[in-house]
């Protein structure tokens, strides 16, 4: 079992304490690597991408995440999300080495419609990637309390569509923060997720890598703006024990890292349209560029275990 | 002249009904009038813009139809934290109406993004 002491950042020369936050964020325009060894997190902009030993990139389990593809969006902020997310795709098709699955951490639809999740669903069988995997974001249990999405996604979840599964030693949590939110409050796990959570840890060794993915981040990036979850910190606490553990996140349609401790923190791009940096606007509503940036701004995420290492590769690439 | 005081009187009960019916049949038409009128006029607005609510307050007398509208290029909903009342997810310019009958203060929020809060108070 790692420890939190024996954890040893390689600073970058980024001069960040060790016990503190490693924040980079990469807003518009920009994509970032993110190499994970021993539950730290460094990360490198993808223009530097050369630079990097390709090996850190490579490992025995590599997948992809994507999010926030608000089918049925088509609003001026990106009035092609179809056209988006099959960029989104042919990025991924293109990556060295066939990822193993692909996560989508949510708002796959805008309204819950069915056509919607149908043309998401048609899309995506274009991914090279033999499996999908799921959890819900608020727009897609925005119309029917999550029914269409159950009937779609909810085989062998928990709840409202929580699981769990491993691959090559690698243990994956999908949560879900986006149903029975109440009023003033950020995103919720509830009770009876977290006992199952508690539960589902529980017989794992504290060697084995963590990878969680739920929606709504599991760290407070901007409260005021409901970007957090507020009993994140009890779902955190079962996962103490364990030397690597790494946050999927979508919803904030941004990229931003963060490590506290063993945990490293991440959210993905949306590959339909993006958001505003915290605070940085009236609202979070989506941010309008020009037609000719909104790619670069858009994003796919492919992540690689590294075994023997506990190494996490995440690399944030645009669409453009 | 018993009888005629009788007839008389009953003259009168019968002018009387009648007036007394008239009047009122009068007074339900007229009520049956002005409800739309009344309606009309008891109506207020709240615009859903930038992930608020505007007014956070609305203040309304009871028989008042609110509706709101969402402006924002993101779907809202309009769900009372008490579930007096709730919308469906309303995409762009698509409306929720709801008469509030009974005085009292009624607090609401959007479920997808529950930071939006705001109320509407009946007097």
């Amino acid at each position: 079992m790692k420890k939190e002491d024996e954890i040893k950042f390689d600073h970058n020369n980024d001069g960040i304490d060790r016990r503190g936050f490693l924040k980079c964020m990469a807003w518009a325009g920009t994509g970032t690597l993110c190499v994970m060894k021993g539950g730290v997190l460094n990360s490198f902009s993808l223009s530097k991408l050369n630079e990097l030993d390709p090996a850190a990139a490579m490992g025995e389990l590599s997948f992809v995440q994507i999010s926030d593809s608000h089918m049925g969006f088509n609003k001026p902020a990106n009035p092609d999300v179809v056209g988006t997310l099959k960029a989104a795709i042919e990025k991924i098709n293109a990556l060295p080495g066939n990822p193993e699955f692909l996560l989508h951490t949510g708002d796959i639809t805008h309204l819950s419609k069915p056509e919607e999740f149908d043309n998401v669903q048609q899309i995506l069988k274009d991914a090279k990637v033999k499996e999908a995997f799921y959890v819900p974001g608020e727009h897609d249990v925005a119309i029917d309390e999550g029914k269409e999405y159950m009937e779609r996604y909810g085989k062998g979840t928990k709840g409202a569509g929580w699981h769990s599964f491993d691959k090559n030693g690698v243990h994956f949590v999908g949560l879900v923060n986006v149903v029975n939110l109440k009023a003033g409050g950020l995103g919720t796990l509830g009770h009876e997720q977290l006992e199952w959570l508690e539960d589902d840890l529980k017989g794992k060794k504290s060697s084995t890598p963590i990878v969680v993915f739920a929606h709504i981040p599991l760290w407070s990036v901007y409260p005021q703006w409901g970007w957090g979850t507020e009993d994140s910190a009890q779902a955190l606490s079962y996962m103490k024990k364990f030397g690597s553990v790494t946050v999927l996140n979508g919803h904030i349609h941004q990229t931003m890292q963060k490590v506290e401790g063993n945990v490293t923190f991440h959210t993905a791009a949306s590959t339909a349209f993006p958001q505003p940096a915290p605070g940085k606007a009236d609202s979070p509503g989506p941010m309008k560029v020009p037609a000719e940036q909104l790619r670069s701004v858009l994003g796919v995420t492919s992540v690689n275990f590294v075994r023997g290492q506990k190494a996490l590769a995440i690399v944030d690439s645009n669409l453009g | 002249m018993k009888r005629t005081v009788r007839i008389l009187g009953m003259g009168f009960l019968l002018v009387a009904g009648f007036v007394y019916a008239t009047g009122w049949r009068k007074q339900t038409n007229a009520a049956t009038l002005s409800q739309p009128q009344m309606a009309h006029e008891m109506a207020a607005e709240v615009k859903i813009d930038n992930f608020s609510f505007g007014p956070a307050t609305l203040e309304i007398k009871a028989g008042t139809k609110v509706t709101w509208t969402n402006a924002d290029d993101i779907p809202h909903t309009v769900v009372s934290n008490d579930k007096v009342f709730k919308s469906k997810a309303l995409d762009t310019d698509e409306k929720f109406s709801f008469t509030f009958d009974k005085p009292g203060t009624y607090p609401y929020f959007c479920s997808l993004h529950p930071k939006m809060t705001a109320k509407v108070v009946v007097q």
